[in-house]
């Protein structure tokens, strides 16, 4: 704790997990992630964890499912493709109620794409991305010091409410350096209390079973209702979200990860020029911050959904807000550079249009 | 103070390392700072390039589009690169491997033999430090004192009179106007 670092996203995701507790790492390589696996193989084994560079993705996403029923902090990561084929895990870590922590630093798709970075797997990770009705705690940071900070609220969520938690970042935040400083003591993932449902040493107590099927009638739709009670806990109280310069804002601007940075260069541009223009960043996107725009929905005459995918989010906002306002797209895709100046352009577009009397607000 | 910047050279001119310096020694003069690298599929004797940020601002994007400085050391940098410059920026070339002269009137352009400087201090591996010395005093974003800091954090392995010899082409490179 303290001591300002400069180092690379990917490996300060890698250094967040294991200062958080990690002590089982399973992956397979992919570009632009590789730093994670790298950093893991000797960084584990130095903290006295284990580090399997597997035979394949469902390899080590089946490795997780093990590791994570003995109730050890367990991450893998992948980019793009590597994590689709790893949804099959997933959803069996959803069912049997695991709180695995992977992490998908995005590159272009669809198929296999480039290795630019991208924001094209929102849907992927927010709406299940594997088979069966449950759902993901997701995480976007925004800079190198949240890919390190996160994995720890990562685990936390993960483990409080028994749901599989993942940091969805992308590749500009993997390969690219800043200072960072952890926030958090490192902890001793012995000195956790084990949690009651895990496999182990059973002498003394009643078996434990972790699966993620049951057969007998109306068993399992008890069990999913069950866990849908978390989930709705889970919105009500995880969802969180970033904001600046909305209290006077005409327009906001939404947008997560990398685009949001994007878009704070875009928010100083229109603030020099005399624009009300704001930002809300949400950080989790599942839960998606509904209540917080629904609030700036009642505030701003518009908003401007900036993506680096062709508008994912944007169906979440336009839910949040249900039509009192208009919501706009900017969009680009599969690993197109998004900058500063071209989102400024689109809101010096967007406010000419309402000054003209065009209907910006359908309220 | 703001400085967006682009480094662009040939795989082994030490782009990578010079952008990962620049930014670390940001960060020790109390800046806020960013590093990104070109990571396509590229090889050594390819192109790469990277982005640096030093601001007393919080850094917004990485990927620096409209550069402060662009800084070239071969030949193809000049043309991918000098048109990205805003007006008014710096373009600094490392003359002895681009004879191409810049197209645009709107900028300031500053020649710095580098790699026959490096050879003159007797190691071609250090051209790159020139340019940043150069870049260092014509922009008076970082000195050349905090570079020099960040020098031993970057290159842990490095021997000390390797050291001393980078410190040198530093201040070489700041000696030309």
């Amino acid at each position: 704790m303290g001591e300002k670092l400069l180092m690379k996203g990917n490996e300060a995701l890698a250094e967040g997990a294991v200062r958080a507790g990690c002590r089982f790492f399973a992956g397979y390589p992919i570009t632009p992630q590789n730093e994670v696996p790298e950093y893991m193989s000797w960084r584990l084994s130095e903290a006295g964890g284990t580090f399997i560079q597997a035979e394949s993705e469902v390899a080590a996403i089946n490795m997780l499912y093990g590791a994570a029923a003995t109730g050890t902090r367990t991450m893998t990561s992948s980019s793009s493709p590597g994590i689709s084929l790893k949804q099959e895990g997933v959803s069996y870590c959803a069912g049997a109620d695991l709180p695995i922590f992977f992490a998908n630093v995005v590159r272009g798709g669809p198929g296999l794409g480039n290795i630019s970075g991208s924001q094209g797997d929102y849907f992927q990770s927010t709406r299940g991305g594997g088979h069966g009705d449950y759902r993901v705690f997701v995480m976007a940071p925004n800079s190198v010091e949240e890919m390190g900070n996160f994995p720890l609220k990562c685990y936390e969520t993960a483990e409080k409410y028994r749901v599989p938690a993942m940091i969805l970042a992308d590749g500009i935040l993997g390969q690219m350096m800043e200072p960072i400083e952890f926030k958090f003591e490192a902890i001793d993932p012995k000195q956790l209390k084990a949690p009651d449902w895990a496999l182990g040493v059973n002498e003394g107590r009643p078996k434990r079973i972790v699966r993620s099927y049951d057969l007998r009638e109306g068993a399992l739709e008890h069990l999913t209702l069950s866990r849908a009670k978390r989930y709705k806990e889970i919105e009500d109280k995880e969802a969180l979200c970033e904001e600046k310069m909305t209290e006077d804002a005409d327009l906001i601007l939404v947008a997560y990860g990398t685009a949001s940075r994007v878009c704070q260069a875009a928010l100083k541009m229109a603030r020099e020029s005399g624009l009300k223009v704001g930002l809300a960043r949400p950080i989790t996107l599942w839960p998606f911050p509904k209540k917080k725009l629904s609030e700036l929905s009642a505030r701003a005459k518009s908003l401007l959904v900036v993506e680096m995918s062709l508008g994912q989010m944007i169906e979440d906002v336009k839910l949040a807000v249900e039509c009192r306002l208009s919501v706009h797209l900017h969009a680009r895709c599969s690993g197109a550079v998004l900058t500063g100046e071209e989102v400024f352009q689109a809101v010096q577009g967007l406010l000419k249009k309402s000054k003209k009397g065009e209907a910006l607000c359908s309220r | 103070m703001h400085q967006g910047v682009r480094i662009s050279g040939f795989g082994g001119q030490g782009i990578i390392s010079s952008g990962i310096l620049l930014a670390y020694s940001g960060m020790l003069d109390g800046k806020h700072v960013s590093f990104f690298p070109s990571y396509g599929a590229e090889m050594r004797g390819g192109t790469a390039n990277c982005s640096v940020v030093i601001s007393s601002e919080d850094v917004t994007s990485p990927i620096v589009s409209e550069p402060d400085t662009v800084i070239v050391m071969n030949e193809p940098s000049l043309a991918k690169f000098e048109p990205l410059l805003k007006p008014g920026g710096l373009l600094i070339i490392n003359s002895s491997l681009v004879n191409t002269k810049p197209k645009r009137t709107d900028i300031r352009t500053v020649c710095v033999p580098c790699n026959k400087i490096a050879e003159e201090l007797g190691s071609a591996k250090i051209a790159n430090m020139a340019a940043l010395g150069a870049f260092a005093a014509q922009t008076q974003a970082l000195s050349i004192e905090a570079i020099a800091k960040a020098l031993p954090k970057v290159f842990k392995r490095a021997k000390p009179e390797i050291l001393e010899l980078n410190v040198k082409a530093l201040k070489r490179g700041a000696e030309i106007n």
